[in-house]
């Protein structure tokens, strides 16, 4: 376990080492100094106007991530537990699921126009679809031979699934929905670059345009701090649940 | 087996084409507006001026250009990269939370940081589109490798191959089935970096187009290379889901 800590501490140490190289190669106009985006970052974390962009991100972000999540698994349930239903679902909601969505927000923004409604919306078109493809494959994947032993021993369909049917599926399950997290929170951020009036995404894009290097990295710094925990955070519950089942 | 397969078809044909029905209905009786979207049948009538017109030939060219350009980057160093953390156990172990946390990283992020480094235009789209595939090819280039059976390096060693031919000649055809899925994951993320970015801040393109479309009210022009790029990036992916299907099945599970 120890020698594997000090690879990761190498490979950061070796990222900073090629971000400052870079930065003396290029030049500040370009890529900005690692400490001088710390700081940055340090300083926009003490400011109000990212904590208030930060605020319409998250909003966005946790009603999309419920509504997929709470969507997908119920969508990936129903298609689950019939065969048929889920022979005839599972190329389109594969089709579905590999067309780059970006090119759907502009129908999105027809619909819902400029607002936060839309930045949900496109969230979820995100998310819903991998949490119901591992759901529906979670529930179809079920051993036989667990459905035979809940029948034999007489349990009630509630208990079927409460006992026999969740505990069998949820760790694939979950897997869907660190995937379904990660794409709506990519999907949140797409569209706040493309076309909104706050939010990280936006502060992104304004910094984009006023040629801000040291704020564009430094937000893009926090952004990939947070993906990363977040991540993180989802792996080790996984985890968890997995050693429980 | 046979019978249920056709049904399976016949009810998948009935859903996909119920929905366009009843979109198109939805459409022509004004309950979605002209202005939110146009019937499914004069999208179809839209895309075909557009193409027949050839104005937005260069976009198409430009996008199809860049695409090929990043998917080719993607797969050729994403292989290389890939092929180099295998040889090498102990940096494969460092990076490997990395590149299983790489997607978790709305990757997008960096295209700000591209456009500083390369300016708008082709160079950033391209990297950006590389960057989004290169991922997806390194991880399955590995998990290839690892499934060579061992009877094959045996036979490199017995025939004295050097490393890079051993590679070259043994292992990458081997490994061809999950090289295949790396491709095909490759290009489909390709295609998102690529068409996102155009989307945010390009010059040209498929994806500036439709943006542009938005922005101008031009709904005809904005679902007529909407579905253009929908039955490519379809086509694309079922022609590679098909090969890749091919290759697992011949090569068996191993």
């Amino acid at each position: 376990m120890k020698p594997q800590n000090y690879d990761g501490l190498f490979l950061a140490a070796g990222f900073l080492a090629c971000w400052e190289i870079l930065h003396l190669l290029v030049g500040a106009d370009v890529v900005s100094a690692p400490a001088d985006t710390l700081l940055r970052a340090v300083s926009l974390l003490k400011g109000r106007n990212f904590w208030h962009d930060a605020a319409s991100t998250g909003i966005a972000f946790g009603y999309a991530c419920l509504i997929g999540i709470a969507g997908g698994m119920l969508l990936g349930l129903a298609l689950g537990l019939s065969r048929f239903a889920g022979d005839v679902a599972d190329p389109i909601l594969g089709t579905v699921y590999s067309i780059p969505k970006i090119t759907l927000y502009p129908i999105i923004l027809l619909i819902f126009g400029l607002s936060l409604t839309a930045k949900i919306a496109f969230g979820v078109i995100h998310g819903i679809f991998p949490v119901a493809i591992f759901t529906m494959n979670a529930v179809r994947n079920v051993a036989p031979v667990h459905r035979r032993t809940a029948k034999a021993l007489r349990l009630s369909p509630m208990a079927t699934v409460v006992t026999v049917l969740a505990p069998a599926a949820i760790p694939e399950i979950l897997s869907g929905i660190r995937i379904g997290i990660a794409v709506t929170l990519l999907g949140i951020l797409i569209a706040e670059l493309f076309a909104s009036s706050s939010g990280i995404g936006f502060a992104l894009i304004r910094a984009t345009e006023l040629h801000s290097v040291v704020d564009i990295f430094a937000l893009t710094l926090l952004l990939f701090l947070f993906a990363v925990a977040i991540n993180t955070l989802l792996h080790l519950t996984e985890r968890r649940v997995r050693h429980d089942a | 087996m046979n019978l249920r397969l056709t049904k399976v078809g016949l009810a998948r044909t009935a859903v996909v084409i119920g929905a366009f029905a009843a979109l198109e209905i939805l459409c022509r009786t004004a309950v979605i507006p002209r202005a939110t979207m146009i019937p499914p049948t004069e999208i179809a009538v839209a895309l075909w001026q557009i193409l027949v017109s050839g104005k937005a030939n260069s976009d198409i060219a430009f996008t199809i250009v860049n695409t090929l350009a990043a998917i080719a980057l993607s797969i050729v160093l994403g292989f290389w990269l890939g092929a180099a953390l295998h040889a090498v156990p102990r940096a494969r172990r460092a990076f490997e939370p990395l590149l299983s946390a790489y997607y978790a990283v709305p990757v997008f992020i960096f295209y700000p940081v591209l456009i500083v480094a390369f300016g708008v235009g082709r160079s950033a789209l391209i990297a950006m589109g590389a960057m989004f595939g290169i991922v997806a090819m390194i991880v399955n280039t590995m998990i290839g490798l690892d499934r060579v059976p061992r009877v094959i390096a045996k036979t490199a060693t017995v025939m004295r191959l050097s490393p890079l031919r051993r590679l070259l000649l043994l292992r990458l055809p081997a490994a061809a089935p999950h090289l295949v899925t790396g491709v095909k994951l490759a290009v489909a993320y390709s295609v998102i970096g690529i068409v996102a970015g155009e989307f945010i801040l390009a010059t040209a393109g498929i994806g500036k187009r439709i943006a542009f479309g938005y922005q101008d009210f031009d709904n005809r022009t904005m679902y007529g290379m909407l579905l253009l790029l929908l039955i490519l990036v379809m086509v694309v992916n079922g022609g590679l889901s098909h090969w890749e299907k091919r290759l697992h099945r011949r090569f068996g599970q191993q």
